[in-house]
C-alpha cells in the first residue's frame, strides 16, 4: 500500500502526526513485577468494560426511544424482536455492573498500595471523578427502561438529592425536570446518559490514561525499584491484559445468555411504590447508611446530616493524596491503610445488610 | 341481649319505665342540643347502674348516632326531660317506658320518615324505610299481630344505635348476614314459620360469602342485596333474574333474551337459581356446562336431543380455549423463567382470556353460534402466544449452544495468546 504521493504510508502519517515520541514512550514502557502486580490489570479491565458499554450503548441507541410512552416498549422490542438485541442489552447492563465492581476494586487497590503518592495526585483525582461519573451513569441508565422498580428507585434517589441544604430543591427539580419523576425526567436522564456523561468521561478518562502512560506504574511503598523485575508493556503486559479481557468477554456472554437482564413491569406513576424498594447494589451501602441515621440528630434532620456527611466523605476521598503526608514523603502510612480496610469492611458489610434485609 | 329481654321479659323491662320516655305519640324531632346540660333523664340516670344506667352510657358513646345528633331519651320515650323529679315520667306527658313492638316502626318513622327533619342531618338520607317495611314480609306479619317478626330495633338495636356506615354496626355489610341469621338461622325461633334455617350457613360457604367474609369485599352481596332490607321479601320466580341482574347485568340480559327465559318462567323455575342455586352459589366452573358428570345441562336435556348437542358444543369450545390458554401460559411462563423476554406475548394472551370470559358470559344466551364467535378469536390469540413461547424456548436453547461455541472460541483465543506470550518471554529470557 502506498501513501498519497507514492511514499510509505507510515512515514506519511508520521510526517503529519509526529507520533514517534508517543510510540517510543509506549515501546519503552515497562511494568514492574512484584506481589501486587495483579492489581495493575484492574484499570485495563475497567477500561475494557467501559468500551464494551460504549459499543453496546451505541447499538441500543438505534432502537431505544426516550419517552415515557415508548421507552419501555422499545426496550421490550429490543429484548424480544431485534436480532441479538437481548444480547446487546444484557451485555450493556452486565458490563455496567461488572465495571462498577472492577472500578471499586481498582480504586481500593490503588488506595492500599498508596499509588496516589506524588506525582500521581492528578491521576487519583481524575480517577475519583471517573468513579462519580460511573455512579451517575448507573443512576441515569437505570431509569431508561422505564420500569416499575427503576421508576420508584429514581423517585427515592432524587428525593435524597432534594435534601442537600441550600440547593436541594433546585437540584431535585433540575434532576426531575419538575416536581415529580415524569417523562421529562426520563428525557433528561437520557440526555445525561448518552451525551453529557460520555463527554465528561471522555475528558477525565483521557487525562487519567494519559497520566498513567506518562508516569508509568506506581510501585507500592517498600518495593525497591532497582532490584525490581519488569516486563515490557508491549507486548507482555498488553497480551496478559488481552487474556483478561477475553475472559471478561466470556463471562459477559455467559451471564447474558444464562441470566438475560430482566425488563420487569412498565412504570406506573399512579401505582403504589412496591414494598422494600432498594437501589442498585452499588448504592446500597449509602442507602443503608441513610437508613441508620436517626430522624433528628441534635438540631439537624437525619437525612440532611447523612447527605452532608456522605458529601464531606466524598470530598475528603478526592483529596486523599494531599491528606496522606506520610505516604507523600515515601513513608508508610498505617492510618490510611486502616482507613482503607475499614471502608472496605463498611461498604461490603452495609451492602450485604442492605441486600439481605 | 336487650332485644332478647324485650322479647322474653317484658315485666322485667318494665322497670325501664323509670328511665325513659316516649314522645312518639307527639314526636318532637329536636334540633341538636347538648344532651347533658338540660336533660334531666340523662342527669338522673347517669348516677344509676345496670339497666337503668346503661341507656345513658350507650347514649354517651361516641358512635351512638342519636347521641351524636342530640337525640335523647325523651325523643323516643316521651315525658318531660326538664323535670328534675319523677314527674318527668308522667304518662300524661306521653311517657312510655317500653314501646310496644307493633308500635316501633311508627315510633322510628316519626323522625326517619320525615324528610324535612332528616335533611338537617344528611340531605341525602332516605326516608322511605317505614313505608318499605310495611311491604315486607316482616311488616305484613307484624300488622297481623305476629310479635316475633323483625322490627327496626331487631336489626339496628335501640340504645346505642350506630350509623349504618359504622363498621361495628349490626347492619354494616360485614355483619348483615349474622344479624339476619340471629333469627333466620335459629331453628327454634323459626320453627313456627316452616322455612329453612340453613341460609346463613349456605351463604357463608358460597362465593358471595367468601368474597364478603374472607376478602372483606363490601360490594359482595349479602342478605339485603337480594332480599331488600326494610322491604325484605324472597324474590319471586319472575324477578330472580332481575335480582341477580343488578350485579350480573350482561348475564341477566342474555338470559332474558334466551330460549330458556319463557319456559323457566312457565315451569316456575327461578331463572339463575335453577343452575347456580341461591344461597350456596359456588364459583361457576366450565364443568357445569356440557354433558359431563358435573353438568347442570343434563338435568333437563337428554342425550340425542339437539339441545344436548348444543351444550356439548359450547362446552367443547370453551374447554378447548381454556386449555389452549393454559398451555400457552405455561410455555410462556417457562420461557420467562429461563429469562426470555415474552412479556408482550403474555400481555397478548390476556386478550384471549378476555375472550374466554366473554364466551363464558355468552353461555347465558344458550346460542352455540354466539359462544363460538367469541371462542374463535381467542383460540387464534392463544395459538400465536403458544407459538411465541415455543420460539422463545427454542431461542433459549440456541443461546446456550451459541454460548458454548463462543466460550470455545474465547478459550482457544486465550490459549493462543498464552502460548504466544510464553514463546515471547522465552525468547526475551534467552536474548537477555
Amino acid at each position: 500500500m502506498k501513501a498519497p504521493g507514492g511514499g510509505n504510508p507510515l512515514e506519511w502519517l508520521e510526517d503529519r502526526l509526529g507520533l514517534e515520541p508517543v510510540l517510543k514512550l509506549v515501546e519503552k514502557k515497562t511494568v514492574p513485577i512484584h506481589r501486587h502486580t495483579i492489581w495493575y490489570y484492574l484499570g485495563g479491565m475497567t477500561l475494557f468494560l467501559f468500551v464494551t458499554q460504549v459499543v453496546t450503548g451505541i447499538l441500543l441507541l438505534l432502537y431505544y426511544r426516550p419517552s415515557s410512552d415508548t421507552a419501555y416498549e422499545s426496550v421490550q422490542f429490543i429484548m424480544g424482536q431485534v436480532s441479538f438485541g437481548w444480547l446487546v442489552r444484557s451485555i450493556h447492563s452486565w458490563s455496567a455492573n461488572l465495571m462498577i465492581g472492577t472500578l471499586f476494586i481498582h480504586m481500593f487497590s490503588v488506595f492500599l498500595t498508596k499509588a496516589y503518592r506524588p506525582p500521581r495526585e492528578l491521576t487519583w483525582i481524575s480517577g475519583a471523578f471517573l468513579l462519580f461519573l460511573a455512579l451517575t451513569f448507573g443512576f441515569s441508565g437505570y431509569l431508561l427502561p422505564w420500569n416499575k422498580v427503576s421508576f420508584f428507585a429514581t423517585r427515592v434517589g432524587t428525593q435524597i438529592a432534594g435534601v442537600v441544604p441550600g440547593i436541594g430543591t433546585f437540584l431535585l427539580r433540575f434532576l426531575r425536570g419538575g416536581d415529580d419523576v415524569t417523562g421529562a425526567t426520563l428525557t433528561r436522564f437520557y440526555g445525561f446518559h448518552v451525551a453529557i456523561l460520555p463527554a465528561l468521561t471522555t475528558v477525565f478518562l483521557g487525562v487519567h490514561v494519559w497520566l498513567v502512560q506518562k508516569q508509568g506504574m506506581s510501585l507500592p511503598p517498600g518495593e525497591d525499584e532497582r532490584r525490581m523485575k519488569t516486563m515490557k508493556f508491549i507486548p507482555n503486559f498488553l497480551l496478559r491484559d488481552a487474556m483478561g479481557w477475553l475472559l471478561a468477554l466470556g463471562l459477559l456472554a455467559a451471564l447474558s445468555a444464562l441470566f438475560p437482564w430482566e425488563l420487569g413491569q412498565k412504570a406506573d406513576p399512579f401505582a403504589p411504590a412496591p414494598a422494600g424498594i432498594k437501589p442498585e447494589w452499588y448504592f446500597l451501602f449509602l442507602f443503608q447508611t441513610l437508613k441508620y441515621i436517626p430522624a433528628k440528630v441534635a438540631f439537624i434532620d437525619g437525612d440532611v446530616l447523612g447527605v452532608l456527611v456522605i458529601g464531606a466523605a466524598a470530598a475528603l476521598w478526592v483529596f486523599v493524596p494531599f491528606l496522606d503526608r506520610q505516604a507523600a514523603r515515601g513513608e508508610k502510612s498505617p492510618a490510611f491503610t486502616a482507613i482503607g480496610w475499614a471502608l472496605i469492611v463498611y461498604i461490603v458489610g452495609m451492602t450485604l445488610v442492605g441486600y439481605f434485609t | 341481649m336487650t332485644e332478647k329481654l324485650l322479647r322474653t321479659s317484658p315485666g322485667a323491662v318494665a322497670a325501664l319505665a323509670l328511665v325513659a320516655a316516649t314522645a312518639w305519640a307527639q314526636p318532637t324531632p329536636v334540633a341538636a342540643a347538648k344532651v347533658d346540660r338540660v336533660d334531666q333523664c340523662v342527669a338522673c340516670h347517669s348516677d344509676l347502674d345496670g339497666r337503668l344506667g346503661d341507656p345513658v352510657k350507650a347514649l354517651r358513646q361516641k358512635d351512638d348516632v342519636h347521641g351524636q345528633h342530640g337525640i335523647s331519651c325523651a325523643n323516643c320515650h316521651g315525658g318531660d326531660p326538664s323535670q328534675e323529679t319523677m314527674a318527668a315520667m308522667d304518662p300524661a306527658k306521653g311517657f312510655v317506658a317500653v314501646p310496644k313492638r307493633q308500635d316501633i316502626p311508627r315510633l322510628c318513622g316519626k323522625c326517619h320518615s320525615d324528610a324535612a327533619f332528616m335533611k338537617q342531618f344528611d340531605p341525602a338520607e332516605r326516608t322511605d324505610q317505614e313505608s318499605e317495611y310495611s311491604t315486607s314480609v316482616h311488616g305484613k306479619r307484624l300488622k297481623q299481630g305476629d310479635q316475633k317478626v323483625a322490627v327496626c330495633t331487631s336489626c339496628h338495636g335501640f340504645h346505642g344505635v350506630k350509623a349504618v356506615k359504622n363498621s361495628t354496626a349490626p347492619v354494616y355489610p360485614l355483619q348483615v348476614a349474622e344479624t339476619c341469621g340471629s333469627c333466620h338461622a335459629n331453628p327454634g325461633y323459626m320453627q313456627s314459620y316452616g322455612i329453612p334455617t340453613d341460609q346463613l350457613a349456605k351463604w357463608k360457604a358460597s362465593v358471595h360469602g367468601e368474597a364478603m367474609l374472607k376478602k372483606q369485599d363490601l360490594s359482595a352481596p349479602t342478605c339485603n342485596d337480594c332480599h331488600g332490607n326494610h322491604g325484605a321479601a324472597p324474590p319471586s320466580v319472575a324477578s330472580v333474574a332481575n335480582v341477580c341482574g343488578t350485579c350480573h347485568v350482561r348475564q341477566a340480559d342474555l338470559f332474558q333474551k334466551s330460549p330458556h327465559a319463557k319456559p323457566f318462567q312457565a315451569l316456575g323455575n327461578g331463572a339463575c337459581v335453577q343452575c347456580h342455586s341461591n344461597h350456596e352459589i359456588q364459583h361457576p366452573s366450565d364443568e357445569m356446562l356440557g354433558v359431563g358428570k358435573q353438568s347442570v345441562c343434563v338435568d333437563c336435556h337428554f342425550e340425542g336431543t339437539s339441545s344436548y348437542k348444543a351444550a356439548a358444543a359450547m362446552s367443547g369450545g370453551i374447554g378447548g380455549l381454556a386449555a389452549q390458554i393454559r398451555g400457552a401460559g405455561q410455555i410462556l411462563q417457562k420461557a420467562a423463567n429461563d429469562g426470555m423476554e415474552v412479556s408482550r406475548s403474555q400481555f397478548d394472551l390476556r386478550e384471549a382470556e378476555n375472550q374466554l370470559i366473554n364466551a363464558r358470559v355468552l353461555i347465558h344466551s344458550f346460542a352455540p353460534g354466539q359462544v363460538e364467535a367469541a371462542v374463535k378469536p381467542g383460540l387464534e390469540i392463544a395459538r400465536k402466544a403458544n407459538q411465541a413461547g415455543l420460539v422463545a424456548l427454542s431461542d433459549f436453547q440456541f443461546r446456550r449452544k451459541g454460548l458454548a461455541v463462543s466460550l470455545l472460541f474465547i478459550a482457544i483465543a486465550v490459549a493462543a495468546i498464552f502460548l504466544k506470550l510464553r514463546q515471547i518471554e522465552r525468547r526475551q529470557t534467552s536474548s537477555s
